[in-house]
């Protein structure tokens, strides 16, 4: 029966590296940027919430309102400066100056708020449970990032469908030199995809801190997770995003089912696991396609 | 353009590899590394300590530009290799009492063969998700070291006794910094080597398009792999380095050995001196030794901070760092790897 706990927890841990990964896939799918800051900027968010909820004393929840709105701003001014310059230098420029990033904030972020680890309150929920049976609990504060995540990828397909926005998203990923043509300011698009990305961290990132304590150098590990999560679940697609994420968190939650100390490093080794499957797949693709022109 | 210069442009033009002034500079270079060899007998401690540190940071740098700067491959987990280096020597040299510097020999090799089965898996990423998914590699090293009670665990290691046991604190000095000098050396005169033949080439097309080169026959599997192993090699040798000269390790955490700050180092040197010059990260090895020596301990966590903002100030500013921008500016090649065209005139 704790087998199946394990599996449950792991699905529910999913919608939350779904939620991480969210941002990640958006930059990605729009911007071809992969943003080695994401889980950074996710630890920002969490650090922000926390000055918020210390100096005005209200839930995380209402806290979290005004670093969303500073999330937006801040994701736009990164991409009109920092980040659109990168894309102009050169493909793998992004990835210098957003590792750079990385490094830059992990240590303000210990020297503003010290090495110490903090956590953020999650209310009464967060230590709710739904007990199913004797060996089978379910925490709602789970089911509630789960609930979160999916209204979020919802919310984001929806507005990639069906708005002025979502439409010039998608057509600026297809091709957006056409797309200056016809009108529309390519980088202002960018823009606002990169401040839809940096706010979904954000939020990630504060239901992070409610789950678990955090410190400055807990930024790297979001990402690795969040990038997992898109590889598994195939990169550019939202909802395999989700089942990406699924995956990495049944994989860590039965791994560390086995041993506590195997929680990451079963999420890695299933993550490589694909990647290896991938990698065969592609070669033996490409013999046969060989033998065909031979 | 007067007619006489467009009926003879073979007269005037070249294509050239060796100038004199590489010719000449080549040669006090490989003098000087000679010449190098003599320090244990003219400096004192600290002066050697602060070689070795120097020659690791150039084997770094080296190896982290062979595989952004001309295998395109930006990796943030040559940490993995670093770590297994300096791991794969406590396992030999401590646990089954090998001599520590046949057991960095030894490692050098054990990371160039564990290489060559994850080329297979993560060069077919491209982009980010190699730099992510090389990562990914680096923290499960670390974990499945961290693990392993016999390597001490999460709390780390030490190496004292193995080299302890068989030599004096000077003479570890002094055979360290030989095997830093001759690994820096070596790997300098491979890659050198390596890039001047049909693999440079090659690699060159595949940086500018990796799909025409593949369509034009270059095999980009095999191109990228020579590289990548030779980096894992490479890095790997500077672990086992590291090791010998800071004795004791920890695996995990952004500053331990398997840590993601050494990324934050070879990135820094590389875009300082100049990605994808064979001369630059050398440069760039030097001003981060400088910055490392007279002010890490000043600056505290400003430090990183001031790696990180420099890294993005450079990329996007100055993208052909130190040397790339006096390359450009007077053409000259010390360390030639390419072709160039010159004028009559000596000009471009």
């Amino acid at each position: 029966m704790s087998w199946v706990n394990a599996v449950i927890h792991g699905i529910l841990l999913g919608g939350f590296y779904a939620l991480l990964a969210t941002g990640l896939s958006l930059m990605f799918g729009v911007m071809r940027i992969i943003n080695l800051a994401h889980g950074s900027l996710a630890l920002v968010g969490a650090y922000m919430t926390f000055l918020v909820v210390e100096h005005v004393h209200v839930s995380t929840y209402l806290g979290l309102l005004p670093v969303l709105a500073g999330a937006l701003v801040v994701g736009y001014l990164l991409q009109r400066t920092m980040l659109e310059r990168s894309l102009r230098a050169g493909e793998l420029v992004p990835l210098l100056t957003t590792f750079g990033l990385l490094i830059a904030i992990a240590n303000l972020l210990q020297y503003f708020f010290s090495p110490d680890v903090r956590g953020l309150s999650a209310g009464g929920i967060g230590t709710a449970n739904w007990r199913v049976s004797g060996s089978l609990t379910i925490p709602w504060f789970d089911v509630l990032v789960l609930g979160i995540a999916i209204v979020v990828l919802g919310g984001l397909q929806l507005l990639l469908r069906y708005t002025q926005l979502g439409r010039e998203l998608r057509a600026t990923a297809a091709d957006p030199d056409t797309v200056e043509l016809l009108g529309v300011n390519a980088r202002a698009v960018y823009g606002r995809a990169a401040a839809i990305a940096v706010a979904t961290a954000a939020l990630a990132g504060v239901f992070y801190a409610m789950r678990s304590n955090f410190d400055p150098s807990t930024g790297p590990t979001q990402l690795i997770y969040a990038f997992e999560a898109v590889v598994i679940g195939g990169i550019g697609s939202l909802w395999g995003t989700l089942v990406g994420g699924i995956v990495l968190g049944v994989a860590q939650t039965v791994g560390a089912r086995i041993d506590v100390q195997y929680f990451a490093l079963a999420g890695h080794l299933v993550f490589l696991a694909v990647l290896t499957f991938r990698a065969i797949r592609q070669s033996v693709g490409l013999r046969v396609l060989r033998r065909v022109e031979a | 353009m007067s007619e006489q210069a467009v009926a003879a442009p073979s007269a005037a033009l070249r294509v050239e590899r060796w100038s004199p002034v590489s010719a000449v500079f080549t040669a006090l270079l490989v003098a000087a590394m000679a010449l190098l060899a003599f320090a244990p007998m003219l400096f004192g401690q600290g002066m050697l300590d602060n070689l070795i540190q120097l020659y690791f940071l150039v084997i770094l740098a080296i190896m982290w530009n062979a595989l952004a700067g001309y295998g395109g491959l930006v990796s943030v987990g040559q940490q993995a290799f670093i770590g297994i280096g300096a791991y794969a020597v406590v396992f030999l040299s401590v646990e089954h009492s090998l001599n520590p510097y046949l057991a960095m020999l030894l490692a050098t090799l054990i990371g160039g063969g564990i290489a060559i089965p994850l080329a297979a898996i993560v060069l077919w990423l491209r982009g980010g998700a190699f730099a992510i998914g090389m990562w990914v590699v680096a923290e499960v090293f670390a974990l499945l070291v961290s693990l392993d009670a016999a390597l001490g665990g999460g709390t780390g290691t030490s190496a004292v006794l193995a080299f302890n046991l068989r030599y004096t604190p000077e003479q570890r000095l002094r055979n360290t910094y030989w095997f830093a000098l001759a690994a820096a050396a070596l790997l300098l005169a491979i890659l050198f080597a390596l890039l001047r033949g049909r693999l440079g080439v090659s690699l060159q097309a595949i940086r500018d398009n990796e799909d025409a080169a593949a369509s034009l026959g270059v095999h980009v599997l095999l191109g990228k792999g020579v590289l990548f192993v030779l980096a894992g090699a490479g890095c790997t040798a500077a672990g086992a380095v590291i090791l010998a000269w800071q004795l004791s390790i920890l695996p995990l955490g952004p500053d331990s050995i398997f840590g993601v700050n050494w990324t934050a180092k070879m990135i820094f040197m590389v875009l300082v001196g100049g990605l994808g010059t064979f001369e630059g990260p050398i440069i760039g090895a030097v001003v981060l030794y400088l910055l490392e020596t007279y002010t890490s301990t000043r600056l505290g966590v400003w430090y990183l901070v001031l790696l990180g903002g420099i890294a993005i100030g450079v990329a996007l500013f100055m993208p052909r760092g130190i040397w790339g921008s006096l390359q450009e500016r007077f053409n000259v090649r010390l360390l030639p790897v390419g072709y160039r065209l010159r004028g009559a005139g000596g000009g471009r």
